[in-house]
């Protein structure tokens, strides 16, 4: 019995200090970030690999979650005889959830797994060693511009992913299930408000402040081995995952 | 990756894209809340006020002209209902305020109608005028007693 | 040649490190004179590189304090220690060049990120650089594009792109072929007898270690076993110095690190080892 409670307090003591650890890691970086100097090209860069480099399959996941969503709302309304609400529906379901979560995980899966596959070889080949040893500090130049590329790209992305999806749910519910195009676009003014968007642009900076510290952590910690930066990169999609669920529900819970 | 001069242009077009598409959210979305509060306040007393949320629609002639803002019990008796009208829409001192359904069973909205008065009402005044929700026992009590059907 | 030394430029005193149980480098003190090419030799697992590693302010010790220069790195908070190492420069194993960068840019990236020098200023002092390494011409290649050797003539070129006053080699020559192995101890020789340079290499290459050094530390095991010039070196009677030195498979150093006799594994084991 004792030897279960002392498994299971160690096994939260790891957790506890675990993220404990990889907070400071984002803490550190964003503190060097306040000092000189200042380059602006690495965020450049960064911003062009995540947010640039996600662009294509963000807006292409938009598109597909508008039609879907078209789709089945307008089964599911048409039951009702409320067909005039799917602009609704699909407007409210992509801004506060679908949107920002969706994108998330895209992201993850695009930028976030290159990001920990990317530092964990600079940390197998030295590179985060040759850095510093040319006195710039590696958390200023490898995890803050990553750090903050992902923050910031994400409500960019979402704010495409938001777009598309709603325009694509637009051609499935009027041009292919008849929908009057004034009801959808008119549904949507009733319904959605400001603090709608708001909480999807809340969402996504915090979803990718989460995927960059995750990632960027997973990466600096990989062990230094071919196997330890592979086993790194899935282990911080599944995590950078899970953590962006997690936070979707306590912010959902607060918004409501 | 390209050159530096090209990360910088494309990833500039990026984000005046994503500024371009939250400019398009921003108005296709309600005109009311987010930005700033406009329009003007109106409130209105009702018996029963059917369940009507804040964020419901306040029509005249069926056109959106504003949204509820709060609803609450007033005296623990009446139902207060407070309304945010758009700026330019003018409603007269003697206008008449009714719950009403969208359909058989849709959302519950207030309508207005037009009053005939030439003075008009301000930021905080009260629509005087008033009918409650409809619901079945009033409908019928309607039907059958034609005469007394309006509450005040 | 030895030379004159009046300087200590790295200290290091009751320096050891652990991993977990093992010991890499036992409790040890040591003194690195300015100037001139310190050799630490030994043969693989001697906790060479650690201590390397160590000195550079790359791995924090298990015990024991390090000075550079007279500035306790070992207590430094990172901000300052960063500071102190623009006066240091090292050349790793496997080069470690950014890969995202082209040769070029690799050897202007000191330059550029702590001078404000203008880019004609920066191309030349690289021109110079790579013209000394031999490798003029490349700037445009790629990391991945270049082979072993030509890397680690751009990380030597880099290292010392901002003449630092202690450069740290690991294993300078390993991967290189005889020329370019060549090429780069004459290099580190040369140019630590032209500039003053403090060079620390670490290396198994017992010849070449021996024929630039001016102070070599011998290690075995984690302890430094030996210490002195390269003609001290080599008069040592010391069996385990006298067997690496002439490079012998038997001697007090044992080739093979199994405990258990040879025979016993080929009659005993029936199965895979577990």
């Amino acid at each position: 019995m004792t030897a279960i409670l002392g498994r299971i307090g160690r096994m939260a003591l790891g957790i506890v200090a675990r993220a404990g650890d990889l907070l400071l890691l984002a803490m550190q970086s964003l503190a060097l970030g306040l000092r000189p100097p200042w380059r602006l090209r690495p965020f450049m860069e960064q911003l062009y690999a995540v947010g640039v480099g996600s662009l294509v399959v963000i807006a292409v996941t938009g598109a597909f979650t508008g039609m879907v969503l078209a789709l089945q709302g307008y089964y599911t309304l048409a039951k009702f005889g409320s067909e005039s609400l799917l602009g609704a529906g699909v407007a409210l379901s992509i801004i506060r959830e679908l949107g920002p979560v969706l994108g998330a995980f895209m992201l993850i899966g695009r930028a976030g797994s290159a990001i920990t596959a990317e530092i964990g070889v600079m940390r197998v080949t030295e590179q985060i060693d040759a850095l510093a040893m040319m006195a710039v500090n590696p958390k200023a130049r490898v995890v803050l511009p990553r750090l903050v590329a992902t923050t910031l790209a994400l409500p960019v992305l979402v704010a495409i992913f938001d777009a598309v999806g709603i325009l694509a749910g637009y051609v499935v519910g009027v041009d292919l299930l008849g929908v009057n195009p004034g009801a959808f676009w008119a549904e949507i003014q009733a319904k959605t408000t400001g603090e709608d968007l708001n909480e999807g642009w809340i969402k996504a900076l915090v979803f990718g402040f989460l995927i960059g510290a995750i990632c960027t952590w997973m990466g600096w910690r990989a062990k230094p081995t071919t196997e330890g930066v592979a086993a790194a990169t899935t282990h911080a999609v599944v995590l950078a995952s899970l953590a962006v669920l997690i936070a979707d529900y306590i912010m959902t819970s607060f918004f409501l | 990756m390209p050159n530096y001069r090209r990360v910088e242009i494309i990833t500039g077009a990026f984000v005046l894209l994503g500024i371009a598409a939250a400019f398009w959210l921003a108005l296709q979305v309600g005109q009311v809340g987010g930005f700033g509060n406009h329009g003007y306040r109106l409130v209105a007393e009702f018996d029963d006020a059917g369940g009507v949320r804040p964020g419901a629609d306040v029509m005249m002639a069926g056109v959106v002209i504003g949204r509820v803002e709060e609803v609450r019990l007033k005296d623990n008796e009446k139902a207060l209902v407070v309304m945010r009208i758009n700026d330019g829409v003018k409603i007269a001192t003697d206008a008449f305020a009714s719950i009403r359904t969208k359909g058989i069973i849709g959302d519950r909205y207030v309508r207005i109608t037009q009053g005939m008065e030439e003075e008009y009402l301000a930021d905080g005044d009260e629509i005087e005028e008033t009918e409650s929700a409809l619901n079945l026992e009033d409908l019928i009590s309607k039907y059958i007693f034609t005469s007394s059907g309006k509450k005040e | 040649m030895p030379r004159l030394c009046l300087r200590v430029m790295l200290r290091a005193e009751n320096l050891s490190k652990r991993f977990g149980d093992l010991v890499a480098v036992r409790p040890m003190d040591l003194a690195i004179p300015a100037g001139g090419v310190t050799c630490i030799m030994g043969g693989s697992g001697s906790g060479k590189t650690t201590l390397l590693r160590m000195l550079a302010g790359l791995l924090a010790p298990t015990t024991g304090r390090i000075w550079f220069d007279g500035h306790e790195i070992t207590a430094l908070s990172e901000r300052e220690l960063f500071r102190l190492r623009r006066r240091m420069g090292m050349v790793f194993q496997y080069s470690a060049l950014l890969n995202s960068l082209n040769v070029y840019e690799n050897v202007a990236f000191p330059l550029k990120e702590h001078t404000d020098l203008p880019e004609s200023v920066i191309a030349k002092v690289v021109a110079m650089k790579l013209e000394q390494v031999g490798l003029r011409g490349t700037e445009h290649l790629m990391p991945s594009e270049l082979s072993g050797g030509m890397m680690k003539r751009v990380a030597f070129a880099r290292a010392l792109v901002t003449d630092p006053d202690v450069v740290f080699f690991d294993e300078p020559t390993s991967g290189l072929d005889p020329i370019s192995a060549g090429v780069i101890t004459t290099l580190i020789h040369e140019i630590s007898e032209h500039t003053g340079m403090t060079a620390i290499v670490v290396t198994h290459d017992v010849h070449a270690g021996l024929a630039i050094a001016d102070h070599v530390l011998i290690m075995w095991q984690g302890e430094v076993i030996a210490r002195g010039t390269p003609d001290e070196i080599r008069a040592s009677r010391d069996p385990r110095v006298r067997q690496f030195i002439e490079g012998r498979p038997d001697g007090p150093i044992p080739f093979s690190r199994s405990r258990t006799p040879y025979w016993e594994d080929l009659i005993s084991r029936t199965g895979a080892p577990r």
